[in-house]
């Protein structure tokens, strides 16, 4: 077992448990943080997979920026009082079978494609490289790119017309 | 000028537009306004199939496809009208003698409401249109559309009084009756489609080489089945003397001129099929003389005289089907148009003469009326003299191109067709003499008001009067005239013409003076018998006879009374048990279901999102673990 | 590394983020576990990405280079749905002073 194999393997097992732990943790502020976990965790994944400028990204954006936002809006809301109760238990149980009902139909379905046994190039291969994709980005999807900016222009306008009193 | 066979769906259309104008209007329509619609759109289209009667003549045929009416995989059913000699002629027939029955109508019709008489036009009118559409449709389904539609008016003007319940039943036996036959033409157009694959004339006509000798039977008798339910043969007759119930014009149009004669307008249609199955022409020649025989025995000793008349047409159009059935298509197409005229004006006259006796329709309470309703008398008489058959009126060169007919093919059909045609001169002429000869036996109340009906009425009699008597000519046989029959020359694109005569002249014209004799004697006897009419109670064959040889009881025993003995049962055991039960057991399950299913909307997302999320899984397994 | 361990891994993850969902009521919590889901997806599509630049390279130098570009233009719309989603979150804590989505149950009616 060479050591990206061992990276694979650890990061993988850190990505599921942090996972499980989001959704199982009583506190939300928990979650929060475990959710950090899982994103460090993918973006090793990526790091392995030679992506380095989603992983980068993935971290500024989602581990940083995003979990920021997450943690300001426990900070705005009592998140004490929005503790859930303990009623409809079977309903957790019913989804929590659903998930693995689902899982199980997953994994059988896709046990035997036919790419199974392809490889995914791991630590070399430079189309993750920021150059790369940077003159990808800024040449065939210019346009996507900009209009982007219109995405989080009017998401800006909107979350702030939402947030107002009135 | 614009060819008279573009404008062919003008014919039908303007019907329609006066039974949509009329029937929709009735209510505030007047009713002078509600007549002049009402006749003058007969009239225009009359007009119209005399313009396209003259072309057909010239030697034109024409068939119009409009739009694709049923297009099913490969079998297409245009919308499409054929005029040709066949079609125009009895275009010339429905409109000229609808026109005139209208015109009759707008006075006979007078007391109604308002209402009561645009109801009646419209459905007049309305009963034209599907009449048109009946003989100009260029394949079977127009047809049928055509003879579902005349059905149906004939059932709304039978029973068009629909107060008394005497009347509505009267309209649902010819109804029920009517459909019986309609099941038999319906499964033989669908015996072709599937043989032939087309139900157009032309092309049915030009395939029938796929057909083996069984097809053409089975098809040729279902079809004759359809043709004796509308037009009244053994065994389905019995709804046509009940059909009198209807307003007095309604008989005549409908039920004496136009209408019945659908089934002959159907075999002679038919007539390429008809002479693949000898089988069926035998059968329907036999069926034809024994409904011409039974229903002139009937008419004997009837004394309602709508119901004589009743008879009489059921006997003569026993007659015309023994002229199908013996190949002469043209002979039973010759009567059917001499049949409209002289039958409609005896309905139209017995109508006049009901008028004149404030309702009454008993000849035993009549008599005596010749010298006070001349008019009346007159025309009844050129009209009964049509019918039995007397040179030179109409019926005589008509009845005698079937007679000679049947003749060529088989003696014996032409020895009792021949008592038949006397039966027929006696049975009219006892009605003429009975209601019109002798003292009169009715109160002194009707007595008091007898008169002569208005202008409007006796016109169309002697209009008809006149057709009566020239009607014939256009057949005249060619021993009278060189270059007589003029109407099989006509219909010969459509009814091969008959090359050969098997019979010499001087035998035809010995044929002729029998059946004249025939028809003199009757009238001789008619005369020594019911010159002075007194009521008397009849006895032995005359009470079997009066009683229509039990024929309504028979099927009132074999066939009505089980089938309501059998819709008893279902009544009361199938229906109780078994429909109810399923039908609210049904309702039922929904119920339950439902009060089980709302609880699903739940309007809490996270189970909206639980249901998504097993339906995922269940279309993922469908997908992949159960395709094979 | 074969793909499919990177398949397995992203359902995996996928799943858990589809059971927290379904188990929680708490909506940022719900969001939370959107955001694992879109994660495991991006993770897929980078291995994906990756598996094709194997076995194109000698075709084309940039194959598979899309894919990563997807995932970019993912976190893109996720990060403004963040921002539009959290603030309809503190708006409706600031209505009906929970975030339990139970408590919205205005479909039902």
């Amino acid at each position: 077992m060479n050591i990206t194999q061992l990276l694979f393997w650890f990061l993988s097992v850190m990505a599921l448990f942090s996972a499980l732990m989001v959704i199982t943790s009583k506190n939300p502020v928990y979650s929060v943080l475990w959710l950090i976990m899982v994103f460090f965790a993918i973006s090793g994944h990526y790091f392995l997979l030679n992506a380095q400028f989603l992983a980068i990204v993935n971290i500024i954006v989602y581990a940083g920026a995003i979990m920021v936002l997450f943690l300001y809006v426990f900070m705005l809301i009592d998140v004490r009082k929005s503790s859930e109760p303990q009623k409809y238990r079977w309903i957790r149980l019913a989804g929590a079978v659903a998930g693995g009902c689902l899982l199980l139909v997953l994994v059988a379905a896709l046990r035997n494609i036919d790419i199974k046994n392809q490889l995914a190039e791991v630590k070399t291969g430079n189309i993750g490289l920021i150059k790369n994709l940077g003159i990808e980005l800024f040449t065939n999807y210019v346009v996507p790119f900009e209009i982007s900016s219109i995405l989080f222009l009017s998401a800006m306008v909107g979350a702030v017309m939402i947030g107002k009193k009135e | 000028m614009q060819n008279a066979l573009e404008l062919v769906y003008w014919i039908p259309l303007l019907p329609l537009l006066g039974f949509l104008i009329n029937g929709l209007g009735r209510r505030y329509l007047s009713k002078s306004l509600i007549s002049i619609i009402g006749c003058s759109v007969i009239f225009a289209s009359f007009i119209l199939s005399c313009w396209v009667f003259m072309e057909v003549k010239g030697g034109n045929s024409h068939v119009a496809e409009y739009f694709n009416f049923i297009s099913v995989g490969k079998l297409i059913i245009p919308f499409a009208f054929q005029v040709d000699a066949l079609s125009s002629l009895f275009l010339l027939i429905i409109t000229g003698v609808g026109f005139i029955i209208h015109v009759y109508s707008t006075s006979y019709m007078k007391e109604e409401k308002p209402e009561h008489f645009g109801r009646y036009f419209s459905f007049l009118n309305l009963f034209i249109f599907s009449m048109l559409l009946l003989v100009m449709g260029a394949n079977y389904v127009i047809m049928f559309m055509g003879w579902e539609g005349v059905g149906l008016c004939s059932y709304l003007l039978i029973g068009y009084w629909f107060k008394n319940n005497d009347f509505n039943k009267a309209a649902n036996k010819a109804f029920i009756m009517n459909r019986i036959g309609d099941l038999g033409f319906l499964i033989a157009v669908f015996w072709l489609i599937a043989k032939t694959g087309t139900v157009t004339y032309a092309d049915v006509f030009a395939n029938v080489s796929k057909l083996n000798s069984t097809d053409a039977t089975v098809i040729t008798l279902l079809l004759f089945i359809g043709a004796a339910g509308k037009s009244a043969q053994i065994p389905l007759y019995t709804w046509l003397p009940d059909a009198m119930a209807g307003p007095t014009p309604v008989s005549a149009l409908i039920h004496a001129a136009t209408m019945v004669t659908a089934g002959i307008y159907m075999i002679a249609r038919s007539n390429v099929l008809y002479s693949l199955s000898p089988l069926s022409m035998n059968v329907v020649a036999v069926v034809g003389l024994a409904t011409a025989i039974l229903a002139a025995t009937i008419a004997l000793k009837q004394n309602d005289i709508k119901k004589v008349l009743a008879y009489s047409t059921v006997s003569q159009l026993g007659f015309m089907f023994l002229a199908l059935g013996v190949g002469a298509y043209s002979a039973a197409v010759f009567h059917v148009m001499t049949h409209a005229f002289f039958k409609a004006l005896l309905f139209l006259a017995a109508g006049s003469l009901i008028h004149a006796m404030s309702g009454e329709q008993d000849i035993c309470n009549m008599g005596g009326l010749s010298k006070k309703i001349k008019i009346t008398y007159i025309t009844f008489l050129i009209g009964c003299i049509a019918i039995a058959g007397i040179p030179p009126f109409s019926g005589f060169f008509s009845k005698d191109a079937i007679l000679l007919s049947a003749f060529e093919n088989n003696k014996i059909l032409y020895v009792v067709a021949l008592f038949g045609a006397g039966l027929t001169a006696f049975y009219m002429f006892r009605l003429l003499f009975v209601a019109f000869t002798g003292n009169f036996r009715g109160t002194e109340e009707q007595r008091h008001n007898v008169h002569e009906s208005p202008a409007s009425m006796t016109i169309p009699l002697i209009v008809l009067a006149i057709l009566s008597i020239i009607g014939g000519f256009v057949g005249i046989p060619e021993v009278f005239m060189q270059g007589g029959e003029k109407l099989n020359e006509f219909l010969a694109p459509v009814i091969p013409l008959k090359t050969e005569h098997l019979v010499s002249q001087a035998t035809e014209l010995s044929l002729m003076g029998l059946s004249t004799a025939t028809g003199v004697a009757a009238v001789v006897f008619a005369w020594f018998f019911f010159r002075n009419y007194k009521r008397s109670e009849a006895g032995g064959l005359g009470k079997i006879l009066e009683n229509k040889w039990y024929v309504d009881e028979l099927y009132g025993k074999i066939i009505v009374n089980p089938l309501n003995k059998l819709g008893d049962f279902f009544n009361s055991v199938f229906e109780g048990r078994v429909i109810d039960s399923i039908v609210n057991g049904v309702g039922k399950v929904v119920n339950y279901t439902s009060r089980q299913l709302r609880l699903l909307q739940s309007g809490q997302v996270g189970n909206y999102i639980l249901l998504m999320v097993l339906s995922m899984v269940l279309i993922f397994v469908l997908q992949f673990f159960l395709r094979k | 590394m074969p793909v499919n361990y990177y398949i397995f891994l992203s359902i995996a993850l996928f799943c858990i983020g589809i059971a927290g969902v379904l188990t929680r009521r708490n909506a940022i919590i719900i969001f939370m576990c959107i955001e694992i889901m879109l994660n495991a997806v991006n993770l897929m599509l980078v291995a994906f990405s990756k598996m094709h630049h194997l076995k194109n390279a000698a075709v084309d130098a940039t194959a598979g280079s899309d894919g990563q570009i997807f995932v970019f233009f993912i976190m893109v719309v996720a990060a403004a749905e963040v921002s539009v989603g959290l603030a309809i979150i503190v708006m409706m804590y600031r209505n009906i002073h929970s975030v339990d989505v139970n408590f919205l149950n205005r479909l039902k009616h």
